[in-house]
């Protein structure tokens, strides 16, 4: 199947449904849904060609509050169920959508496994370090000493580092972004859609109600000081290095997107109708 | 016999709107000139300027809404139409048949217009007295931005509509502010919710 012709002058506003999101005010999580809508406009692709995939948790709400194809899935579950989207249907735009919980945790070995297969989807993770649907539990990315009436005295466990992670399991695109710079993030989403292979995006998404501190991620977040690098050695140097708050495209890979030859189907939908007729 | 009493006039309120309004037909009026590139790209940013202002305060709105927050819904609601109005006004002054597709060549720093408002600063339990706070803050940026520009190195054309921009965000700011003597200012502890979403022991 051919990539759809692009079509210009499309406006971010074609892209939210009617489903007014239901997140807490000052939530990041906002920010990324606008982010994404820009991002598609800007891409030129129309919604009925794109489809975003999601688990569960708050950000994983978001396919309602588009107006692509949605699928909200299982726990954990997003990049299986998005990855075999892709491979079925390698015209669409497939984005795989959730939070550090559901992404990390739940969904972690998923996560790996999409990174090793690189196949040409892009995965935006919405990190507030914390599960929020489910009242504050600490996640995968929460820091050991963050202390809170679920976790006394911290978890003491040393947090995963997701950047890290996609790039010695072979992700071919690897950014970080704000959620405190819609424009900034909408530009790291076109560029992660536009790179071949699987493009991971992490974004620091503030949960203003469980971690209201990370309000101040806005004064800590700064540009990646140094350009992209297509250099898998120097970027886990980098990434195994940084202050956690570099804003930008952190690597930029060269890998063959997987993608399976795919035969004929089995049956045409309509063969299986057939089976059906009385 | 007594004369008969003209009736007074109506006099319009001067609302942001109306004057920014009254002050693009007085541009208008002079002697028409082709706007150079420098001036034409200069007012595609201020458009997308107040109209990234007015998507942002209509998102922030949608928000309160939600959460049944209506006092601060409608004055978000009413910042938001006030930058639309903003915008529409650039959009007619410059002649466009529509809007401007966007430009990446942002002439402010961050890829954040300056009067939009920060995305992160909302709590499901502000006051109006807070989000006019926000919009405060907010054109004092779009002051900042149209003051230096007046500083820069851009032509003198676009040096002279950013001067007048700046003096009508002044102008708002000032507005702002009598509004904010209407509202009264929190209290401590505003932010208390007797049914947090905080889990308790």
């Amino acid at each position: 199947m051919n990539a759809p012709a692009p079509a210009a002058g499309l406006k971010p506003q074609l892209f939210k449904s009617d489903v007014k999101p239901v997140w807490c005010p000052g939530c990041g999580d906002y920010t990324v849904l606008s982010s994404v809508t820009k991002a598609l406009a800007a891409l030129e692709v129309r919604p009925e060609n794109v489809a975003v995939v999601s688990g569960i948790g708050c950000s994983s709400r978001i396919p309602a509050y588009t107006t692509c194809y949605g699928f909200h899935g299982v726990h954990g579950r997003a990049l299986a169920a998005a990855t075999g989207l892709k491979v079925a249907r390698p015209d669409l735009t497939v984005l795989a959508m959730g939070g550090d919980g559901d992404g990390y945790s739940i969904g972690g070995n998923h996560f790996l496994h999409a990174c090793r297969r690189n196949v040409d989807l892009t995965y935006i993770v919405m990190d507030n370090r914390v599960y929020g649907m489910t009242k504050g539990q600490p996640s995968p990315t929460t820091e050991p000493d963050w202390d809170s009436k679920l976790a006394p005295h911290g978890t003491g466990l040393r947090e995963f580092h997701p950047l890290v992670i996609a790039l010695a399991s072979g992700a071919n695109f690897i950014a970080r972004a704000t959620s405190s710079d819609p424009n900034g993030t909408a530009d790291l989403i076109a560029q992660a859609v536009r790179h071949p292979g699987f493009s991971f995006v992490e974004v620091l998404s503030p949960c203003v109600t469980f971690r209201p501190e990370q309000r101040n991620w806005k004064e800590m977040v700064h540009p990646a000081p140094v350009a992209p690098t297509d250099d898998a050695a120097r970027a886990a140097r980098r990434l195994m290095t940084d202050d956690g708050f570099n804003i930008g495209v952190l690597y930029a890979g060269h890998r063959k997107p997987y993608r399976p030859e795919m035969g004929r189907p089995a049956a045409e939908v309509a063969e299986l109708e057939t089976e059906f007729i009385l | 016999m007594t004369a008969k009493k003209k009736p007074a006039r109506k006099t319009k309120r001067a609302t942001p709107a109306r004057k920014t309004a009254v002050r693009a037909v007085k541009r208008a009026a002079k002697p028409a000139r082709a706007p150079s590139a420098a001036y034409a790209d200069f007012m595609v940013q201020a458009y997308a300027m107040e109209n990234d202002a007015r998507d942002r305060y209509t998102e922030f709105a949608e928000q309160m809404d939600m959460h049944n927050n209506p006092d601060v819904a409608r004055l978000f609601r009413k910042l938001a139409r006030i930058e639309g109005l903003h915008a529409e006004t650039i959009v007619r002054e410059m002649g466009w048949s529509k809007p401007p597709a966007r430009t990446e060549a942002w002439m402010w720093r961050h890829s954040e217009a300056p009067e939009s408002a920060a995305p992160g600063d909302l709590h499901y339990l502000m006051q109006p007295y807070q989000a006019l706070e926000l919009a405060l803050e907010s054109e004092r940026r779009a002051v900042s931005f149209f003051s230096g520009m007046t500083h820069s190195t851009a032509p003198v054309e676009v040096k002279r509509i950013a001067r007048e921009m700046a003096a009508e965000e002044r102008e708002h700011v000032r507005l702002i502010r009598e509004w904010l003597k209407k509202f009264p200012k929190p209290e401590r502890g505003w932010d208390q919710d007797p049914d947090p979403p905080q889990q308790s022991d």
